[in-house]
């Protein structure tokens, strides 16, 4: 007999849409993220601060322009950003309070002058190349890229894929071996790229057409391809080095561009296949979202059962871009081999595809996010590098942690609910 | 040819699963410009027999023939390609998609991409009335709009032949009453169109013809004139009693008081609005409403399962919200859940374990730890006994059962201890007619016992048989709390969120 719903004189019209009354709910979860953070560059920044000055590197060889270098006193600098930080944090409470929402510009600058007060608190007295560390950041970011859009188109189809290590590993070997033995890198680009989308075929059938438990096979392909190349290395690469020394992708800069300072080296000093990559992520977003595959595809990942009573072949359909998503992922594999090492060695992957997982989910399931975690996961490895070859007053285990921390952080502390595609993991099994 | 001959025939359609054989021997013609009701229990074999029709089971035996000439199904994409459209029980749409994205999937080229698409769903929206935007979510869509969908997702395909199966059961009365509208503007339009229904009163109102179908067989033809009797008697086959026999209510001092609950989901909306309502011993409320208004949130937040629930539900004077699943248990709380295989049952367990499953601990089951074997099968042999449990035996795996026993299963075990309060969820879905009469006598062996007793259902027919006074929920809330003879209309103006209705009702009352 009681109700607070607003009634209507009419019958509501089929048209309007399913609106509950919605309570008030104040989400801490960023705030509290936010304040922790701060507390943490408090106590870095200002009592444990250090002296001296952080130079920050900005030019690099080859600059259309030299950009003057950037010197930050620590201390001050960490007390300024400090301030800061607790300003926005106090900002993100009130927001919290009175249920204002506030831009994606705020974890954004939060993050940037984190990043400037770490620099220059870990940095006081040494001299940090920025163009360096974000050239190490693409780079580092280029296998979690490949591996997490392997990642999307297999999870949108329909099929969890924790085998992205497997077929980042498998390719990164096949890469270096057919690279080694036909002499033609690019041959040696398309075998990672057959075997990564071999691996994923092996995926496909286990989890498609016997409907085995799609975590499980991912998990024991990842086991079964890390034994397998570590036995063939051991017992094959070893004795035979001449299988083991492919040629490497050459850089191609790019004219004009690469002389743009700061991103230019990182964005347009780089090999094909990272070219390949600018053109691959945009790719697959468009096809996704806009074309007759893309439709297809999440409508078999959504309800597959529906996109069969249109007459959608699902369990091919299935089969067939979780071969694709193999093939993608490759290509970070073979980035391993022919491009940033230049040779195989015992797995080197090291948990990776893990990571471009890890990306997927955190991206959201949609391209370009997934590559901006990817990103992320890249910037947190090549600051913990680049620390690391400077002396930073962190212990480097603790450094060897970062990517990671930062990883959880993200996903827990500033990600909503994100919702996976519905039919993911789940077999499509006909009467 | 003959040119009077059917658009659809079945001939002899055979399909076994296993050793049993869900549709045997069927023959069915359907021709264009009428509506053909298929009616048939629960369990009859009438999704099968559709499912074969539309390409995605494959029959053993028999032959289906459109226009004369027969057809070879291999996936629904055949089906639908001959001309084939359905309207399915469970909406096939993808909820993230848009209403054009759901009509595109799978004609991208036959319709011209997504402006095609859209140009379709406005020109068959416009032809029928339905007000649908081209871009709607489709999971922001009511159940009623998103049937209008399906509907528009068949005629973009330009079906000759349309198959609703089961369409109202998510609808409201007049919902339903829209529906029927334009499925005689279909037939009029020279469509034929398959009506699958178990629902009498439906069948009556619409059909040209009636083929009624029993264990997977064709029983025969019926006659549209047919009274509800003979029908469910042929439905059923043996005369069946339609009407909950009840006598007025016995009041007792026990009851059930429930103040402004409110239940809050994952994402902070009001799933149960501000609900206050009593039931007495001795009464049968019955909550009515269309699936997905907050019932099922209701009857968990009493039986302590919804974290997020404030406000006041008192037994007997003492306060149950807060506590756990077990006190509340234990305070004499019997509860069947809404889907008895997902909630209400271990389908591994066997009758005699599920039995005892909500009492593990101590007398007289289990002492020092361990379970007392003898009681339980004492116990379980005399409820297979008593509630009528058609099983080989108390060993027999409960997912083996057929719905209507395991049903009678969750009814024996909880009404299998003293009462203070029995909630029903759905007690009769999916049930066969002899089911739902065994289910509903003891409904109100237990009201007349002086329990207070809570009914959801969203079948009107079972609310207004139970029920002593009927509470309708809306998005969450309460709309009124009517008396058990309230019309069929103004429940069904309820059910839409019209409060006007239950005021008048309650001032009539």
């Amino acid at each position: 007999m009681t109700t607070q719903q607003p009634v209507d004189a009419q019958a509501p019209t089929p048209v309007e849409t399913i609106e509950l009354e919605r309570a008030v709910v104040k989400h801490w979860k960023a705030p509290i993220s936010y304040a922790v953070l701060t507390l943490v560059a408090l106590i870095l920044m200002v009592v444990l601060g250090r002296d001296g000055d952080a130079t920050l590197r900005l030019a690099s060889r080859g600059d259309l322009f030299a950009l003057p270098d950037a010197v930050l006193p620590a201390r001050p600098t960490g007390i300024v950003v400090v301030i800061l930080l607790a300003a926005l944090t106090a900002l993100s409470f009130w927001a919290a309070a009175t249920v204002r929402r506030l831009g994606i510009w705020l974890p954004i600058v939060f993050g940037l002058l984190f990043v400037i007060g770490f620099l220059s608190w870990s940095g006081a007295g040494a001299m940090i190349p920025i163009a360096g560390l974000l050239f190490a950041t693409v780079g580092l970011s280029v296998p979690l890229i490949f591996g997490a859009m392997g990642g999307v188109i297999s999870e949108r189809a329909g099929v969890v894929n924790i085998a992205i290590e497997a077929q980042l590993l498998g390719g990164a070997f096949t890469g270096a071996v057919v690279a080694s033995t036909t002499g033609s890198t690019i041959v040696g680009v398309l075998a990672a790229m057959v075997a990564a989308a071999l691996v994923s075929m092996v995926l496909a059938v286990f989890a498609i057409r016997y409907f085995v438990e799609q975590v499980i096979v991912g998990v024991v392909l990842n086991v079964l391809i890390t034994g397998l190349t570590n036995f063939l290395y051991s017992s094959v690469l070893t004795d035979n080095p001449a299988l083991n020394s492919p040629e490497r992708l050459p850089k191609l800069p790019i004219p004009i561009l690469e002389g743009i300072p700061l991103l230019g080296p990182a964005l347009f000093r780089q090999s094909i296949i990272v070219y390949a990559m600018y053109i691959i992520v945009p790719l697959i977003a468009w096809g996704l979202f806009k074309t007759t595959w893309g439709l297809r595809l999440r409508a078999i990942g959504e309800h597959p059962l529906a996109a069969d009573t249109v007459g959608i072949k699902v369990t091919r359909l299935r089969f067939w871009n979780v071969t694709l998503a193999g093939a993608v992922a490759g290509l970070g594999g073979a980035y391993f081999t022919l491009d940033s090492n230049g040779a195989f060695t015992r797995e080197m992957t090291a948990g990776l595809g893990y990571i471009a997982l890890a990306a997927v989910i955190f991206g959201q399931w949609h391209p370009i996010k997934a590559m901006a975690a990817a990103l992320l996961f890249g910037f947190a490895s090549a600051l913990q590098q680049t620390l690391g070859a400077i002396g930073s007053p962190v212990p480097s285990e603790f450094m060897l942690m970062l990517p990671y921390i930062i990883t959880i952080l993200a996903v827990a502390g500033f990600i909503g609910q994100s919702r996976a595609p519905a039919a993911s993991g789940k077999p499509y099994i006909k009467q | 040819m003959n040119p009077e001959h059917s658009t659809l025939e079945l001939r002899g359609i055979t399909k076994r699963f296993g050793a049993l054989v869900a549709n045997d021997h069927i023959d069915l013609q359907v021709k264009a410009g009428e509506i053909h009701c298929l009616l048939g229990e629960n369990g009859a074999g009438k999704s099968t027999l559709m499912n074969v029709l539309y390409g995605l089971y494959r029959a053993e035996e028999g032959q289906i023939l459109l226009d004369g000439a027969v057809q070879h199904f291999a996936g629904p994409g055949d089906a639908m390609h001959a001309g084939i459209g359905m309207v399915h029980q469970h909406f096939m749409l993808i909820p993230v998609f848009t209403v054009a994205e759901n009509v595109l999937l799978g004609h991208e080229r036959a319709l011209g991409g997504l402006a095609g698409a859209k140009q379709k769903v406005r020109e068959i929206s416009e032809r029928f009335g339905f007000h649908i935007d081209p871009d709607a979510k489709i999971e922001d869509l009511p159940v009623g709009v998103q049937q209008r969908v399906e509907i528009i997702k068949a005629l973009s395909q330009d079906a000759k032949v349309l198959v609703f199966d089961e369409p109202t059961a998510v609808l409201t009365p007049q919902e339903t009453d829209e529906l029927m509208a334009i499925m005689q503007q279909l037939r009029d339009e020279g469509t034929a169109i398959v009506f699958i229904t178990h629902k009498l009163r439906e069948v009556r109102a619409i059909a040209d013809r009636i083929t009624v179908i029993r264990l997977g067989k064709v029983v025969g033809e019926a006659s549209p004139e047919s009274s509800s009797t003979e029908l469910a008697s042929m439905m059923v086959g043996r005369p069946v009693e339609l009407t909950v026999q009840k006598d007025p209510p016995a009041l007792t001092d026990n009851q059930l008081e429930v103040t402004g609950l409110t239940v809050l989901d994952a994402i902070g909306q009001k799933v149960v609005n501000d609900v206050t309502f009593t039931v007495r011993g001795g009464e049968v409320l019955c909550i009515a409403g269309v699936q997905g208004n907050g019932q099922t949130e209701l009857t968990e937040a009493i039986l302590g399962l919804q974290p997020k629930a404030t406000g006041s539900i008192s037994l007997n004077g003492h306060e149950l919200l807060g506590k756990s699943v077990r006190d509340v248990l234990d305070s004499g709380v019997g509860f069947v859940p809404e889907d008895r295989k997902v909630d209400g049952l271990v389908g591994e367990f066997s009758i005699s374990e599920n039995l005892m499953l909500d009492r593990f601990q101590g007398a007289p089951f289990v002492s020092a730890g361990t379970i007392d074997r003898g009681a339980r099968d004492e116990f379980a042999t005399e409820k297979l006994g008593a509630f009528d449990i058609r099983a080989q035996g108390i060993d027999t795996h409960v997912g083996t059962l057929s719905g209507g026993n395991q049903q009678k299963v969750v009814l024996a075990r909880e009404l299998g201890r003293p009462l203070a309060l029995f909630v029903a969820s759905q007690p009769t879905r999916g049930l066969d007619v002899g089911s739902i009469e065994f289910v509903h006598s003891q409904i109100i062996a237990t009201r007349d016992a002086g329990i207070p007793v809570i009914v959801v259902s969203t079948e009107l027919d079972e609310v207004v048989g139970l029920a002593d006074r009927i509470a309708v929920m809306y998005r969450g809330g309460v709309v009124g709390i009517v008396p058990a003879d309230a019309s069929r209309e103004a429940l069904g103006l309820m059910m839409a969120g019209e409060r006007q209705a239950a005021t008048a009702e309650g001032a009539a009352a």
